[in-house]
């Protein structure tokens, strides 16, 4: 992967948020009208019955990316028989990307309650770094240095989610911030060295170890999707996240703990981040300055295109997965047909303005037909 | 006054909205150096008639007449400028985070063509003009924090200036009108004079002022003439001195009074168990307001804007922090600041916010989500939550409460207003509330789901106490057994079985019956 710096990838970030702030932020509720006009009241009176008919998604709709994907892998494997479709290269795919997966999945937490978190990439940076400095320059055992970077991770969700919440700040502001600085203290705290070295035990764990020739981590990714798609699916918590992002007072109003579910989206992307980054010491051996950082954008283009499909209209798990390995898939297609790896940053970069464009068109067609 | 060419002069102005006529052949003159009033309930036509002269409606017939001139309807979007009108409205259109003299300048510096401007000479401006109307107002001071009163008297001015700027560019003085749409309603009682000094400052060089309010003691004091609306049409047009208060009620609701004798407290709830006890509830426009709810009973909420009485809901749901206080619910005695809606709702309070669009419901998330939100426990069995149930449950309720189409999996958005409000009642009425807190519980609904909202509310009767605030008096007079009354933040009197009436819940808004001191 490239190394971009962390501001790069952090203002892109907050271009392609401006776009969604107006679609998906909870609007804030206005003092309630007193007065009803006639004409409002004839508006309202209108049955819209045909229009409330209409199936609210296309099954098309939902299912246009995994066949886009599909597309994409027979296009390739007709290009370069001897090179992409081998068993290795998807093995390699699969598992090189577990940690996006991963990330990407903490991210759209937040994003589901209405918020983002841009310090994920250095979380991820800061949680490798410590396990390598406390494992490989202090000689700790590899699972305490481990449960120590998870608790760093909890702790920078603690310190976003308070802010955030609390103090009302935005929380793009927040974590902004908080990438900025965390992205400071990793080179501190490395010496602007690469730490090589970790435990083989984590390496073992993480990738050494496969199953149907895939590492490990790669199942790890689909663990950790299967539980937040039950989570999301199958709890009263993902229901109430839905709805603190959607519209704050209605949730509020609804009896929902709405600030301690907002911190306590923070905190799972903010630990999720540092999860990732346990997998990227386990992947590399090694952590470095910058490790991470570039795991911001790409995490953001997938979940913005992970939410145009299964479920359209909102971030979900398997459409997050979809849209890492989609993206994945051309980026090393295009690559293996001799394209250098600027591509990857014109891919990442494009799919997440489309994304975020279709979404806001798959928004207004819906308000267009509803109301 | 009397023997000039009108200011303004309206005839027959009839605004059409999906063949309700808001606006019916309405006639309007006003005088150059008065201050018109412009009264009505809501739905009389008054806003409507604003955005015709503000040329945000068209109008579907009708002529208006500025200084003896014709000019032809509808008048486009800022057009009134060059007639010499300007608007200030009840949310006065001032930027609070911005300065006193930058809010002042705010047209200017939007249409000035300089590279530089020059902040001195534009705070020295504002305090020549502060000067001029007599009015104290630090030039420096960031708007949000002036007193409420300051900053309406800020927007008049601004307003006012943009008048007299407008007519020297167009080489013409004297045509002035200014619109104050309800200028006085977040006011402090005590601050609405140095408002009403303003005015007539204003008006003391020949301008006019066209006075919308709820407040029939404001109008009687500030206006010279005033014009009431009813129902789309001019109920009348009289000089303020000659007429009474009793008349103008009569004209603003069409009917005659009959006077009523003071009724005797409650004699429907007495005997019932008292289901909730507030005691002196304060919070914004609210003082010590104290009351008890019965089993069973359907207690209404009125007032004019700005009185407060919409407040209650919010307050006792704990909706709006801030609010003090005790209620006692049985034994228990529990402090209102310490409510939120989840403590509340676990005390057995339900409400259904007046604000369907902002606060009750999510336009994008489908039916049945929205309707399940407050049960979503009930529905988590074996460690996962019980999709088809729950579906289930959503069918039962839609058919139960009437929601049409019955389609669970539909947006909530794609809804009718009605349908919308009854899903609104089924979701909440499926937690069993002991007691029911509504606000404008039938507003932007059709006439069908009026009253299917109307019988619901009396069905729930038997499980349930409801506390309804309403600015339709005509919907508490059919469903309420007790109608309290809010004056200027205070809970001054009931009005109860019989006397419940529009005409005298209307009488006693406007603080034109002598009220008896309620017994909590």
């Amino acid at each position: 992967m490239n190394d971009h710096t962390g501001p790069v990838n952090e203002k892109r970030g907050a271009d392609m948020t401006t776009a969604r702030k107006d679609a998906e932020t909870p609007v804030d509720a206005g003092p309630p009208v007193t007065e009803s006009t006639s004409s409002t009241a004839a508006e309202a009176a209108e049955p819209s019955e045909k229009a409330a008919r209409r199936r609210p998604t296309g099954r098309l709709e939902a299912m246009a990316l995994p066949l886009t994907w599909l597309a994409v892998i027979v296009v390739f494997s007709i290009l370069e028989t001897d090179t992409f479709f081998t068993s290795a290269n998807a093995a390699s795919i699969l598992a090189s990307q577990a940690v996006l997966v991963v990330v990407t999945l903490g991210l759209i937490v937040p994003l589901i309650a209405g918020d983002f978190d841009l310090s994920i990439g250095s979380v991820v940076g800061m949680s490798a770094l410590v396990i390598a400095i406390l494992n490989v320059q202090h000689g700790w055992n590899i699972w305490a240095a481990v449960v120590v970077a998870l608790l760093a991770g909890i702790v920078v969700g603690l310190i976003n989610g308070m802010l955030t919440v609390l103090l009302g700040i935005d929380s793009l502001i927040v974590t902004l911030g908080m990438s900025t600085l965390l992205a400071g203290v990793a080179l501190w705290i490395s010496g602007a060295n690469t730490i090589t070295g970790v435990d083989q035990t984590l390496v073992d764990v993480v990738i050494s170890y496969r199953l149907f020739g895939i590492p490990m981590e790669f199942y790890y990714a689909i663990i950790f999707a299967l539980v937040l798609w039950y989570v999301f699916a199958f709890t009263p918590l993902g229901q109430r996240l839905l709805v603190v992002g959607r519209n704050r007072e209605v949730a509020r109003l609804s009896g929902m703990r709405v600030s301690t579910l907002r911190i306590g989206a923070l905190v799972t992307s903010a630990f999720v981040a540092a999860l990732g980054g346990v997998l990227i010491a386990g992947t590399s051996g090694s952590a470095g300055p910058t490790t991470g950082l570039d795991l911001l954008l790409p995490a953001f283009a997938a979940a913005f295109l992970g939410s145009t499909t299964i479920k359209p209209g909102r971030f979900n798990p398997w459409g997050t997965v979809i849209a890492v390995y989609f993206l994945v898939t051309g980026i090393t297609g295009l690559q293996l047909l001799g394209l250098q790896s600027f591509v990857q940053n014109i891919f990442y970069g494009g799919a997440l303005i489309l994304a975020v464009s279709f979404s806001q068109i798959i928004r207004r067609r819906r308000m267009k037909q509803g109301f | 006054m009397t023997n000039s060419t009108p200011l303004v002069r309206i005839r027959g102005l009839t605004k059409i909205f999906g063949g309700q006529r808001a606006l019916d052949g309405v006639d309007l003159t006003i005088m150059p150096g008065e201050v018109h009033g412009l009264l009505g309930e809501n739905g009389s036509g008054k806003s409507t008639l604003i955005k015709v002269l503000s040329g945000f409606h068209t109008p579907d017939g009708g002529t208006l007449e500025v200084a003896g001139r014709d000019v032809p309807l509808p008048l486009l979007p800022g057009q009134h400028r060059s007639l010499g009108f300007d608007f200030v409205h009840q949310d006065l259109g001032l930027v609070p985070s911005l300065s006193v003299t930058e809010n002042l300048m705010l047209g200017e510096i939007a249409s000035s063509r300089k590279v530089a401007y020059s902040w001195r000479a534009a705070r020295e401006r504002a305090a020549a003009m502060f000067a001029r109307y007599d009015v104290d107002i630090d030039p420096d001071a960031t708007v949000e924090r002036i007193r409420p009163v300051d900053r309406a008297m800020l927007a008049i001015v601004r307003a006012v200036e943009s008048i007299r700027a407008g007519a020297a560019a167009e080489g013409e003085a004297g045509a002035n009108m200014l619109v104050l749409d309800e200028p006085t309603v977040f006011l402090p009682k005590q601050e609405v004079g140095q408002l009403f000094s303003l005015v007539r400052r204003i008006t003391s060089d020949g301008s006019s002022v066209l006075f919308v309010s709820h407040d029939l003691d404001e109008v009687r004091e500030i206006t010279d003439r005033v014009t009431v609306l009813r129902d789309g049409r001019t109920s009348g047009t009289a000089v303020t001195k000659e007429i009474s208060g009793r008349e103008l009620v009569t004209m603003i609701i069409g009917r005659e009074l009959a006077e009523h004798p003071h009724d005797a407290h409650a004699a429907t709830t007495v005997g019932r168990d008292v289901v909730l006890s507030v005691r002196n509830l304060s919070h914004g426009p609210l003082q010590d307001v104290s009351f008890d709810l019965h089993e069973g009973e359907v207690l209404g909420f009125a007032g004019l804007v700005g009185s407060g009485y919409e407040e209650v809901v919010y307050s006792l749901f704990g909706a709006s922090p801030g609010a003090t206080g005790t209620i006692s619910s049985g034994e228990r005695t529990i402090d209102i600041a310490s409510l939120t809606p989840r403590r509340a709702m676990s005390l057995g309070m339900a409400l259904v916010p007046g604000d369907r669009k902002n606060s009750g419901s999510v336009a994008t998330l489908s039916l049945g989500e929205n309707m399940n939100l407050t049960v979503l426990d009930r529905y988590f069995r074996g460690w996962r939550l019980r999709h088809g149930t729950m579906r289930d449950n959503v069918r039962q309720l839609v058919t139960e409460f009437d929601v049409r189409p019955a389609v669970p999996d539909l947006e909530y958005g794609s809804f009718s207003g009605g349908n919308q409000q009854k899903a609104l009642m089924a979701k909440w009425q499926q937690t069993n509330p002991k007691v029911l807190l509504l606000h404008e519980p039938t507003q932007g609904v059709d006439v069908g789901a009026r009253q299917q909202i109307f019988d619901m509310i009396r069905g729930s009767t038997a499980t349930s106490a409801t506390i309804c605030a309403s600015s339709e008096y005509e919907q508490l007079e059919t469903i309420c057994d007790r109608v309290g009354i809010f004056v200027r933040g205070r809970l001054v009197t009931f009005v109860t079985g019989a006397d419940i009436t529009k005409a005298r819940i209307a009488d006693l808004c406007h603080g034109q019956a002598s009220a008896p001191v309620p017994a909590p």
